[in-house]
């Protein structure tokens, strides 16, 4: 990836006296962890290619404090999210797009009580809207017949009853689509949930990513898509513990779109 | 003297009535024992999800053989309950089934003919329900936290049912003027020839055996309720109307929290303002929940409600993958602590006294509460709108707010967020780096 992605900030808009489409809340994952930063950049040319006006806050983006609430500490996260929402409100931002379910359930649903109200989707759902409108299409057969199957990150899902966007963006792929026994809203969790990801699992018999990738496994896929950055850290883990890394390997949707 | 009968069955049925009323409001009194949550809002929504839910029982038939066979169990069980009624005016006024003076006797019939029919069918679907927990081993029943009393009301609801429906079968085949009657004997009159080598005085002497143990017994039963899992056939009524309307990902936010990070952002906030008038009254809040009193109604309500089904846990990514945490045993581990505190108050003449225990350690232990991922699996499988993860949540805050006892990696965790505004130790100025990477 040589070609020079094109990531305009709030500030820059701002100072042109100009409003983007959309604010790209690119979270502390897409902006810090290297496979997740991957998810970004390849949700950026999905924008670039579609002649999105986006922005992203950059350095005034902070942590949305949702791993905070979930490990206990309201404290923290009110925090983070006056914090957030202070920044937000003054470019005046309407719209918000994620590539992170955990970051879109919390700017969703928890914001708008502490004085944060905007219109939150997720990447997929985002992706579906620029497809079905017409201004991203895709003209290559990357993934034709390919067999993908589509881990429901567990705050797009069950949270947020959110099950067919991601499905119906992976169908433009022309892959072969195939579901886990455990999927939609029986879907089981990766294991990274809950700041699980930021801890060692309390004492058991196996890992619950090695499990969720077994069900994966058992698809005979040749891609486990992804809609979470948490959940494909976990599914590659569980691939690799697998020793299947060979065989199968562990995509976002952005980047199957990007590729297709 | 002919009046014994009639007064018998009026001490009875006001002792059963009023035990059970008495141990009602008990269970009133200890839900009020939680905080207060407004539950005013999207009315219309909640009771269209009462009536889905627990009328409708559409969550049961997610799995589809407990499912069909609990159908036939709850509507047999609400049908046959009206033959009560003509029980109760019979045994109060000494008549003999008055429905037949009421009804035209075809309908009459009709009636007890579908109860008679409803009766075998639950008395099937019991005996599989009986194989499920004792034969066939079904994993959901056999997890730590069933082992002792809960199997044994598990079981113990089952055989009442049985007793009760053989009961009701065994008084129509024995009673002479019924079977004569040629309508609605549709399974009794297959019974009736068992009992036809015995005189007309033995048959009536069984026929009002039958009659009195199957009223005494659906009495027990009522009272045998409040002491049991099997309180979730009236609460899951209340329960699913109570239940969120929210998205399952909305957690709720702290209001004693907001204001306090409100006055700590607020930069014309004056730290040595004096409280305002009447502040010093209010006690300080407890951030979070280490007993049952910090939890809140619907909580507790949940915890009453719960049957033991065990579908919660048998989803859970964590105990699947063999953690300690179940979440069932957190609503059983809830209630079972807020009958101690019921009875403790009962004990103190109305006040609870320190008895040294809380939830917190005494039955629920903080590597089950570190175990849950959040995922929502428990609330999505929940046939009655329980909601595990809403107490697994208001524990932890207590753990992490109160106590400061989160895990060292999540301290760590923390401390980056608070420090640099990512879970990471990386430079908050690093941020957009990604954007210019190879």
């Amino acid at each position: 990836m040589s070609e020079q992605l094109k990531v305009p900030t709030m500030a820059e808009f701002m100072a042109e006296g100009k409003q983007p489409e959309i604010l790209f809340w690119v979270g502390s994952a897409g902006s810090y962890d290297d496979r997740a930063k991957k998810i970004s950049k390849a949700f950026v040319k999905i924008l670039n290619k579609a002649n999105v006006e986006f922005a992203v806050l950059g350095e005034e983006e902070s942590n949305t404090g949702d791993v905070a609430k979930r490990a206990g500490n309201e404290f923290l996260f009110q925090m983070q999210a006056m914090m957030n929402i202070e920044v937000l409100n003054a470019y005046e931002v309407k719209r918000i797009v994620t590539c992170d379910p955990h970051s879109f359930n919390c700017l969703k649903n928890e914001y708008p009580s502490l004085g944060g109200n905007y219109d939150v989707v997720h990447h997929t759902q985002y992706i579906k809207e620029l497809i079905s409108s017409g201004r991203l299409t895709l003209e290559g057969n990357t993934y034709k017949g390919k067999r993908i199957t589509f881990h429901d990150p567990c705050y797009l899902g069950r949270a947020n009853n959110e099950y067919d966007a991601p499905r119906e963006v992976l169908k433009n792929t022309n892959a072969n689509l195939v579901e886990m026994k455990r999927h939609k809203n029986t879907a089981l969790c990766c294991g990274a949930g809950g700041a699980q990801m930021f801890k060692e699992p309390e004492k058991g018999n196996m890992d619950i990513n090695v499990l969720r990738t077994e069900d994966a496994i058992a698809t005979k896929p040749d891609i486990i898509a992804t809609g979470c950055p948490y959940c494909n850290t976990m599914m590659t883990d569980g691939v690799k513990a697998k020793e299947k890394e060979g065989e199968i390997s562990v995509l976002d949707i952005a980047e199957l779109i990007a590729n297709s | 003297m002919q009046y014994i009968p009639n007064i018998l069955f009026l001490i009875i049925l006001v002792l059963g009535v009023g035990y059970f009323t008495l141990n009602i409001k008990k269970l009133i009194r200890n839900i009020k024992l939680g905080r207060a949550v407004d539950a005013s809002d999207n009315k219309s929504e909640r009771w269209r999800n009462m009536a889905r839910i627990a009328l409708g029982q559409s969550k049961m038939v997610k799995r589809p053989v407990a499912g069909f066979l609990h159908i036939v169990v709850y509507v047999g069980f609400i049908i046959i309950n009206i033959e009560v009624l003509e029980i109760i005016i019979d045994g109060l006024f000494g008549t003999h089934r008055i429905g037949l003076k009421v009804l035209p006797e075809s309908v009459y019939g009709f009636l007890i003919g579908s109860f008679e029919v409803l009766a075998v069918l639950v008395l099937v679907s019991v005996i599989v329900f009986w194989i499920r927990r004792n034969v066939v081993k079904l994993k959901r029943f056999l997890s730590s936290e069933m082992k002792g009393w809960p199997k044994s009301d598990g079981n113990i609801i089952l055989y009442f049912e049985v007793v009760l429906m053989c009961l009701f079968l065994v008084m129509n085949a024995t009673d002479t003027t019924f079977q004569n009657l040629g309508h609605g004997n549709v399974i009794s009159q297959f019974i009736a020839p068992w009992f036809s080598s015995l005189s007309e005085g033995t048959l009536h002497i069984i026929e009002r055996t039958a009659w009195w143990i199957h009223i005494a017994g659906i009495l027990v039963f009522l009272n045998y309720l409040y002491f049991s899992k099997h309180l979730h056939i009236l609460l899951a009524f209340p329960n699913t109307y109570f239940g969120s309307v929210q998205p399952k990902g909305k957690f709720n936010n702290l209001e004693a929290v907001t204001n306090e990070v409100k006055l700590m952002m607020d930069p014309n906030a004056d730290p040595f303002a004096a409280a305002p008038e009447g502040a010093e009254e209010e006690e300080p809040a407890k951030f979070g929940a280490s007993d049952v009193m910090d939890l809140n109604q619907i909580q507790l309500l949940n915890a009453y409600t719960c049957t033991e089904c065990g579908r919660c846990t048998s989803a859970c990514p964590a105990n699947l993958t063999g953690k300690k945490l179940s979440p069932r045993k957190i609503m059983m581990d809830t209630r079972d602590r807020l009958e101690e505190v019921g009875k403790n108050i009962d004990a103190n003449g109305g006040e609870f006294k320190d008895d040294g225990k809380q939830l917190l350690g005494d039955y629920i232990t903080n590597e089950e509460l570190w175990a849950c991922t959040t995922c929502n699996a428990c609330v999505e499988e929940c046939p009655v709108s329980i909601n595990p993860l809403s107490i697994i949540l208001e524990m932890r805050r207590y753990l992490v707010m109160e106590q400061s006892a989160a895990p060292m990696e999540l301290n760590n965790m923390m401390t980056n967020i608070e420090n640099n505004g990512a879970p990471w130790p990386y430079n908050q100025m690093d941020r957009l780096n990604w954007a210019n990477e190879e």
